[in-house]
């Protein structure tokens, strides 16, 4: 008998998050915490509704990505590898509800259930919400502010030897210490703290950015730039349509290692001292013991920063087409 | 044949010096190419191939003696002067096509000329692969795309450093007869560096002996074969066994490589 291997790993994706639905409604709460009901939207929800419906939710969206999944080969086969990881991650779901909540076997407040954590949500998810607005803000300007001047500074330091005689030690001195460093000279020196913010979050994206950007401008093969000048290109043609479309595979991992940066640095500026953000809402959690919220905070940025690198990836991928196949990684 | 000169090399000297060490890449070079000629340089490694060809197009100055191109002096690049480069020097990060458009962007002539582009790339034979990039392509149509960028810019002389280096023999007779049938078309003035005496012989009008330390002309000879040649041909094989044996008495030792 031939067995249907893509309809067993749907069923199998899907049937570890029902499982965990199935077993929080049917075991009783062993552990005595009082139940909470909040008003969402129209509804009347507790914590178990909540999570129960975010599960719910989350396995009906992996069911709809395995029908639409059906008929790509590529993405088919990659849905069948990650079924029996998405059934044990449906099974982690239970046994952390069932030791977090259920039975609270886990050291409370400290390692609270997934519904505890997403109880937050039904407490203050506005301000949650307004917080990680906050966050993103600080976020889209400092990255944005501190790609253009990194951009800009490593074309100038990597194309005018000049310019790399004086600026380049700057950035060296600079570029080791880490940006926080900056934080009370920030802070006294910029009238706002939003923006004294965005001034560290520049400062860390702007020196890997600037100083790969440099290296590969100046590294750019001397045979190119000659093919240019025999074709008619002036200096600005060399520049703009040879040296930096060839220092572009450079520029972007310098992007992706400073949006690593930019994350740490966020959450730390927003630990100290800002009005508003994510890691100022740990803050707050923290000072009242409500280590559920900061999970709930901590989950935020876990979904939020991938969310980022993703599209930061999805640009890359598109501006460098023209590596594909070249490279190692993609096969 | 219209004896019209086009490039004049008088006395020309190249020298290179790095700290100690002094090489003479070029001493007193003399040449004269008519228009619509084909000529090709040979001569061990190192005798001052690629030199002369720099100095031509104006990415290498002489440090004595004059380059003309139509009666100018020769001061830096110019696209009248199209180079292939010896490692082919494509644009990585563009497709053929744009490739082959990199010269009509640069001089901002592209709006008025783009139907040369499918022009070239019909020519050297390069359909079907417009949208392709470099990486996707063959070594010998990477050579022809350099060549087709080269030429779209409609120079008055190509200057190709051994553009068939790295290819077999099937493809490079291949390219070799496109490289004439282009020639034909355009009359452009041709000058190719080569290792290959049979492809001198084949292509050339002139044949250019050089030798080496330090770098100069040892010898011009005339190919009177009339065209198109045979590669067998008595006359070609008479030739080649002359050129060979003029070969080995202008350079110092025999090198293996040009007895094939
Ligand atoms: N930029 C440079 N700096 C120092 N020496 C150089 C430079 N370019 C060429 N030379 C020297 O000049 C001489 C001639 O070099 P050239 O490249 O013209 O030789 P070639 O005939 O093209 O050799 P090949 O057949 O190997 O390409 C060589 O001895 C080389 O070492
Ligand atoms: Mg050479």
């Amino acid at each position: 008998m031939k067995i249907r291997r893509y309809p067993v790993a749907v069923i199998l994706t899907i049937s570890g998050y029902f499982l965990a639905t199935l077993l929080n409604v049917i075991l009783p709460q062993y552990a005595d915490i009082k139940t909470k009901t909040y008003r969402l939207w129209i509804l009347m929800v507790n914590r178990n509704d909540f999570y129960r419906g975010v599960v719910i939710l989350l396995a009906i969206g992996l069911l709809i990505k395995g029908l639409i999944s059906r008929n790509d080969p590529k993405r088919r086969s990659k849905y069948i590898k990650d079924a029996p990881l998405q059934f044990a991650l449906g099974i982690g779901l239970f046994l952390w509800d069932f030791l977090g909540t259920k039975t609270q076997i886990f050291v409370q407040p400290f390692f609270p259930g997934p519904a505890q954590i997403l109880e937050s949500f039904l407490q203050e998810g506005g301000f949650i919400f307004n917080n990680t607005l906050y966050s993103l803000r600080l976020y889209l300007f400092g990255f944005l502010l501190g790609a253009a001047f990194g951009i800009g500074t490593g074309i100038l330091i990597g194309w005018f030897p000049k310019v790399y005689y004086w600026v380049h030690p700057v950035l060296h001195i600079t570029g080791i210490i880490p940006a926080v460093a900056w934080m009370p000279f920030a802070l006294t020196l910029i009238p706002t703290a939003f923006w004294a913010a965005v001034f560290l979050i520049v400062i860390c994206v702007w020196f890997p950015v600037a100083s790969v950007t440099a290296q590969g401008i100046a590294g750019t093969p001397k045979v190119l730039l000659e093919a240019a000048r025999t074709l008619g290109g002036n200096t600005a043609y060399q520049l703009f349509h040879v040296a930096i479309p060839n220092a572009l595979p450079q520029i972007f991992s310098g992007l992706s290692t400073a949006n690593a940066f930019a994350f740490t640095t966020l959450v730390m500026a927003e630990m100290m001292g800002q009005p508003g953000g994510l890691g100022y809402y740990i803050n707050l959690a923290k000072v009242w013991s409500s280590y559920y919220k900061v999970f709930a905070a901590i989950l935020i940025m876990a979904v939020l920063f991938s969310l980022i690198t993703e599209l930061l990836n999805q640009i890359q991928n598109r501006v460098l087409r023209w590596q594909k196949g070249l490279l190692k990684t993609e096969e | 044949m219209k004896e019209e000169t086009i490039l004049q090399i008088n006395h020309v000297d190249r020298v290179y010096e790095d700290g100690d060490t002094r090489v003479q890449a070029l001493s007193d070079v003399n040449l004269k190419v008519r228009r619509g000629e084909f000529i090709s340089l040979i001569g061990s490694s190192g005798c001052g191939k690629t030199t002369t060809l720099r100095l031509i197009a104006g990415l290498d100055q002489p440090q004595s003696g004059e380059i003309f191109l139509d009666g100018e002096e020769i001061r830096g690049t110019d696209p009248r002067r199209g180079y292939v480069f010896q490692q082919g020097a494509l644009f990585n990060w563009l497709t053929v096509e744009d490739n082959i458009a990199a010269g009509l962007k640069a001089r901002h002539v592209y709006r008025k000329n783009r139907h040369r582009i499918q022009e070239y790339i019909d020519m050297t034979g390069l359909s079907g692969f417009e949208k392709a990039y470099p990486h996707q392509i063959s070594g010998g149509m990477a050579q022809r795309v350099a060549i087709a960028r080269a030429l779209v810019n409609d120079p008055e002389i190509l200057l190709l450093d051994e553009p068939m280096g790295a290819l077999d023999s099937f493809t490079r007779a291949n390219l070799q007869d496109q490289l004439l049938e282009l020639q034909k078309k355009k009359n452009t003035t041709m000058i190719l560096v080569t290792h290959d005496v049979d492809e001198a012989i084949y292509l050339s009008d002139r044949i250019v002996i050089m030798t080496p330390r330090p770098g100069k002309i040892a010898q011009i000879i005339d190919v009177e074969i009339p065209r198109p040649r045979q590669r067998g041909g008595t006359e070609f094989l008479m030739l080649r066994r002359k050129l060979l044996e003029k070969f080995n008495l202008a350079s110092a030792d025999p090198q293996p490589e040009y007895n094939i």
